[in-house]
């Protein structure tokens, strides 16, 4: 196949993914696939589960055989190179830690297998998994074993001995999957520093758009084997490109309209249709935060208000639009007065996405 | 681990039958073994066990042990590993192929043999052209006792394997071990307590097997009789002192690897496959 190398200077350790297909048995995992990551990029691949984030996660690494489709890694065939000649450091969902290993041994696990030329000296590698262990933070505990640790400290420990081979790109299995929330929001920031400082291409699969659109410098969103949308998290919370999009990056509120000459109608109101919009029916997408609200004699889709529930800084504001119920939300100061429990308003989405209807 | 609950009702009594049951048809006859063993004193009681025939007989019994126990080790650890770890056609029906010996009766197992390689069989006269001898011979020992104790090993590792998954494998290999290396540190040390377990189970019922063996062996005595064959042998012609001390050599071996079989349980049990737990 003829593959046109790209661009030597900023593609240097580039990752190339072209037309990846694969299949279990009847069950295609993954549909012709193809994006790329840029040098020292950190790149979610974020769906649902059955997505096929996982599997493409997998085929980077060589753990599977991809049916059809490149990867390439620095220009180099990737596929053609067996898992343990690719040095990608990877961290499974649940870790992986070699469980009758210490912690100390299970980061120099990559170090003590190579061959015996290439193999560091005993004090090189001690010198190492100490370097490690301080960059993961768990200084003192290198002979303790995995089943002494808890999850965040596990999941370091997995960090650490990707990190040992030097890899060059770092594939993460839901990082923090098995980890609470609260963990999780440390953990999260720390990882994006340690992905800064290592300066390694970094490919990480998620279910969690927040976690996606908080740490990664884009973001491929996966359904059923397909990448859908591939962008900056901006821009793909900003121009979800279909409404499975949308729905997936935060909570929606959809409505039926039409887009006519420019304009779009939702039911009696008419706006200024979004630049783009297809004409014709269309499916309405609004996130519940962003509305303005009017009286009931000014413009906007009439609402009746059913319930009002202040919840911290937010208010969810229950109502009733077109015979649909909706839950809206306010953020503290910016609820209008007088929105209160039986009273009709006006509410106009103030940055409606439209999508051909079907 | 278990909660426990004050016994309700007829508990005491269930409970009371198992023992009664127990100790009728295990503690009771065991006891019986070693009293008739040392009913003459303990001298007489080593006295068959130095006879050359007893001798000869422990020694084939360890011999036949030493090479089919080594050889269902390796032949469970290369099936559980294939059945944990890929998925492939007809697996469901390996794995009831593993487990037939265990509901076959043992006679079937040494039967095959002879109908394979007895002077009757199918390769009969070929081996008898080229001076092979396999019924009657500690060949078709090894062959009648691998076959009855097939199940034992891959029986322990396969659901052990099964629930500890494929991951550290592929963390191995993704760290830059080879095939070798990622089965000598990761595969086998995960492992080594349920194949212990195993090999254990295994090597108990590789010398206590008695009908298999009876079919292919002849028993000749001193030359194709092994313990449990030996203890037959004896008995049939009387010498009760001597069929009983072999015998007790036989409930020794039994009650070692119960021991050995305990102590796994409780100091490895996080290792052995679930159903093993305590």
């Amino acid at each position: 196949m003829n593959f046109q190398r790209a661009d030597d200077t900023d593609t240097a350790n580039a990752l190339e993914i072209k037309g990846i297909s694969k299949a279990f048995g009847r069950f295609p995992a993954l549909k012709n696939v193809s994006l790329q990551a840029k040098d020292k990029e950190f790149l979610a691949l974020l769906g649902p589960s059955g997505s096929g984030k996982t599997t493409l996660l997998r085929v980077l690494a060589g753990l599977e055989q991809p049916d059809a489709g490149e990867v390439r890694f620095a220009g180099e065939d990737f596929l053609a190179l067996r898992v343990r000649s690719r040095k990608v450091g990877m961290v499974f969902q649940h870790y992986a830690l070699f469980r009758h290993m210490t912690v100390a041994q299970n980061i120099a696990f990559g170090l003590t297998v190579r061959k015996r030329s290439e193999k560091p000296s005993k004090s090189e590698i001690a010198d190492r998994v100490a370097d490690l262990l301080q960059l993961v933070q768990l200084e003192g505990l290198d002979k303790r074993f995995p089943s002494q640790l808890s999850g965040g400290q596990r999941q370091r420990v997995a960090l650490a001995r990707a990190l040992a081979i030097e890899p060059k790109m770092l594939l993460l299995d839901e990082p923090f999957g098995a980890l609470d929330a609260q963990v999780r929001r440390e953990l999260r920031r720390w990882l994006r520093e340690l992905h800064d400082r290592a300066g390694v291409t970094t490919v990480f699969v998620t279910h969690d758009q927040e976690e996606a659109l908080d740490l990664a410098d884009r973001v491929a969103i996966l359904k059923d084997g397909e990448l859908i949308q591939l962008g900056t998290p901006n821009e793909v919370y900003e121009h979800p490109a279909t409404p499975f999009v949308f729905d997936f990056l935060g909570q929606a509120c959809r409505m039926a309209g039409v887009v006519e000459n420019g304009r779009l109608r939702i039911a009696d109101w008419e706006s200024d249709a979004p630049a783009g919009a297809p004409e014709g029916p269309v499916e309405v997408f609004f996130r519940p935060d962003e509305v303005a609200f009017a009286p009931v004699d000014g413009a906007g889709l009439a609402a009746e208000v059913r319930g009002v529930a202040q919840r911290g800084p937010d208010v969810r504001i229950d109502c009733v639009i077109e015979g649909e119920t909706m839950e809206l939300q306010a953020h503290g100061p910016s609820l209008p007065p007088g929105v209160t429990t039986g009273l009709s308003v006006r509410i106009k989405p103030l940055r409606p996405q439209v999508y051909a209807a079907g | 681990m278990n909660p426990t609950v004050r016994l309700p009702g007829l508990a005491p009594l269930f409970l009371a039958l198992t023992l009664l049951v127990l100790g009728v048809l295990i503690v009771f006859p065991l006891g019986v073994v070693f009293q008739q063993a040392f009913a003459k004193g303990f001298a007489a009681y080593l006295e068959p066990l130095t006879q050359p025939d007893a001798l000869a007989a422990i020694r084939l019994t360890l011999t036949v042990a030493a090479i089919s126990v080594p050889l269902n080790a390796v032949f469970g650890v290369a099936a559980a590993w294939s059945i944990a770890r890929f998925e492939f056609k007809g697996k469901s029906l390996l794995v009831t192929f593993i487990d037939l010996p265990f509901s076959m009766s043992p006679v079937v197992s040494g039967l095959v043999w002879v109908l394979l390689f007895g002077a009757q069989g199918w390769f009969g006269e070929w081996l008898l052209d080229h001076d092979i001898k396999i019924i009657f011979a500690t060949s078709g020992l090894v062959l009648a006792t691998t076959l009855v104790t097939l199940p034992f090993v891959a029986r322990e590792l396969i659901p052990l394997m099964q629930d500890q998954g494929a991951d550290e494998e592929a963390a191995a290999l993704t760290l830059g071990a080879g095939g070798w290396t990622t089965f000598w540190r990761v595969t086998l040390p995960n492992i080594k307590w349920a194949l212990l377990y195993g090999v254990l189970l295994c090597n108990a019922r590789a010398m206590g097997e008695f009908g298999a063996v009876s079919v292919v062996s002849g028993s000749v005595r001193g030359l194709t009789t092994t313990l449990p064959l030996h203890v037959e042998v004896l008995y049939n012609d009387y010498e009760f002192v001597g069929a009983f001390a072999a015998a007790s050599v036989l409930a020794g071996l039994g009650l070692v690897t119960l021991v050995l079989k305990t102590i796994l349980e409780w100091r490895h049990s996080g290792e052995l496959s679930a159903s093993r737990r305590h």
